[in-house]
């Protein structure tokens, strides 16, 4: 049986293949996993953390505690790595748009919100000078929606607007979903389809989806674990939270 | 011989003023100095402005009715992520002005305002809904060939800091031990003299301070304090490593009653009612029945 946990971690894993020697950051469990799979596999040159304030160079499992410590990252450190641009982030987004707009801060107007969220946090920062990828548990309209409440994540339109060094900077990688793999790799730098996971339709995506997809004449299956990976994913994840964040469909 | 700084919770709460901007360290639910936000519940003081990596000082305050305008990058108690107090002052509109910031912004304003500068430049923010929200924010553009137009991140400078570190001497020189400083060297940078403090673990002699750690850790000299507070278990329910760590289970604790008036009160009473010692007592004296 193929788990829907083990291909989103795949296909968050192969949103950092060939970054190369930088920091692959994720925030949450599928993201963490994604990273560190991708440098115990095809990426070995990847830095990851512990999550705190350490670079760890073993193969940690998820709580794990006993580490191979590399490198010091404190949040300081964090930042001056980001607006380096030597860092890949993997995050979550409670909106997204069609043109990559993401929104973590507020549902409603940001003056008197109906929902307060986080904030921003390093959103804004993150999507202007580095690769940015997003892991969305839950694919649905309300979620994918057609303009985002506040912007926390810049879009293209939004880098679009601003200067050449933005632009040429800006990059949203991919989103992963429970249902689907996109990217912007088109064009118009809209919103594609870039895989649909095993047992989802392209329909199923588009219902799910509250504004139009980009969508190629051929949409492939999300590819599944190697035994490889598998064995990784088993050291990296002894207990199977990944199956928490990203249970397989009732 | 360097001056003695050491103070009360009371003492250094006393002089301030309502309406003063304080600056509150640590990230989060991580190294918060507590004891000094609970010696700010305690007093009559009101109209604050509050400049924080926002935890539940932010939430407590704000609950309290402290505040009439927040700055900040985030307000979450990490492992639970959303704080709770915070959400319904933001979602009743309790606080009057609101100034969010991506992370790196709001580390720009304070090291601004640590450098006398009036602004930093960033790219953090430009085409975000944080200059979207913002009306006062400008930018600025190169000098140099490149022309770029840049975020002019405008300097905060703080009537009042607080910071718990885990170690300070008499004097001030403070110790962190832990894996992160946060920004607490910023927060104590852009405050004028006078308000300027530290509460820490415990207060060692000088020549103790270098026990515990490389001087790596000693970043934060006596020229930067104002006074000390000694302040066991301060940092309480957030982390103080590798003195503690955060005491995840008062924080349910904590964010539960938080999301419930009645529960509220009665959190309020048992453990909000009395001086530090007796916040440290009650704690105690509730931990057994865990």
């Amino acid at each position: 049986m193929i788990h829907l946990a083990d291909v989103v971690v795949v296909a968050a894993a192969e949103a950092f293949r060939g970054d190369g020697e930088i920091f692959a950051s994720g925030m949450g469990t599928i993201p963490m996993l994604g990273a560190r799979l991708a440098r115990g596999t095809f990426e070995p040159d990847l830095l990851v953390s512990d999550g705190e304030a350490f670079f760890v160079g073993n193969e940690l499992p998820l709580g794990g505690t006993d580490k191979l410590i590399e490198g010091w990252i404190p949040f300081r450190t964090v930042f001056d790595t980001l607006w380096g641009g030597r860092r890949h982030v993997m995050m979550g987004a409670s909106q997204i748009d069609a043109r990559g707009n993401t929104n973590i801060a507020n549902i409603g107007p940001w003056s008197k919100p109906k929902a307060q969220l986080l904030g921003v946090r390093g959103g804004p920062g993150n999507t202007i000078n580095h690769a940015t990828s997003f892991w969305i548990p839950k694919h649905t309209p309300a979620v994918f929606t057609a303009a985002v409440d506040m912007v926390s994540g810049i879009g293209y339109d939004r880098a679009e607007a601003l200067g050449p060094w933005v632009q040429a900077h800006h990059d949203l990688r991919r989103v992963i979903t429970n249902l689907a793999v996109l990217d912007f790799e088109c064009g118009e730098r809209r919103m594609r389809l870039r895989s649909v996971h095993p047992g989802v339709s392209v329909a199923d995506v588009v219902s799910a989806t509250g504004f139009e997809l980009v969508i190629p004449d051929h949409v492939p299956v999300s590819r599944a674990a190697s035994d490889a990976e598998l064995a990784t994913l088993a050291h990296l994840d002894p207990s199977g939270l990944r199956l928490r964040e990203a249970p397989d469909p009732q | 011989m360097s001056r003695d700084k050491r103070i009360s919770h009371d003492a250094a709460i006393a002089p301030l003023e309502n309406g003063m901007t304080i600056g509150i360290g640590g990230w989060g639910s991580r190294r918060k100095p507590m004891s000094l936000v609970r010696a700010l519940l305690r007093s009559d003081l009101t109209d604050l402005t509050i400049v924080a990596y926002g935890g539940a000082d932010v939430g407590l305050l704000a609950a309290a009715g402290k505040i009439r305008k927040l700055v900040y990058g985030f307000v979450s108690l990490d492992s639970i992520p959303l704080e709770p107090h915070f959400r319904a002052a933001r979602q009743l509109g309790t606080i009057a002005e609101c100034v969010e910031y991506d992370e790196g912004m709001l580390q720009w304003a304070l090291y601004a305002g640590s450098l006398r500068l009036p602004f930093l430049p960033t790219r953090a923010g430009l085409g975000s809904g944080v200059v979207d929200v913002n009306e006062s924010l400008r930018t600025v553009r190169s000098p140099y060939a490149d022309g770029e137009e840049l975020l002019a991140v405008p300097a905060i400078r703080l009537d009042a800091a607080f910071v718990h570190l885990n170690r300070s001497d008499r004097a001030g020189n403070a110790q962190f031990l832990g894996p992160d400083l946060y920004f607490d060297d910023l927060f104590l940078g852009a405050c004028e003299p006078g308000h300027r403090f530290v509460s820490c673990e415990r207060v060692v002699a000088t020549s103790e301070l270098l026990d515990a750690g490389t001087f790596h850790t000693l970043r934060v000299n006596r020229s930067m304090v104002d006074g000390v507070i000694e302040a066991p278990n301060g940092a309480h329910f957030t982390s103080c490593q590798p003195d503690y760590e955060r005491d995840e289970v008062f924080q349910k604790e904590y964010a539960t009653a938080a999301a419930d008036a009645g529960r509220w009160a009665a959190f309020t009473e048992r453990f909000l009612g009395g001086d530090e010692t007796a916040y440290q007592a009650a704690v105690a004296d509730w931990r057994p029945d865990r």
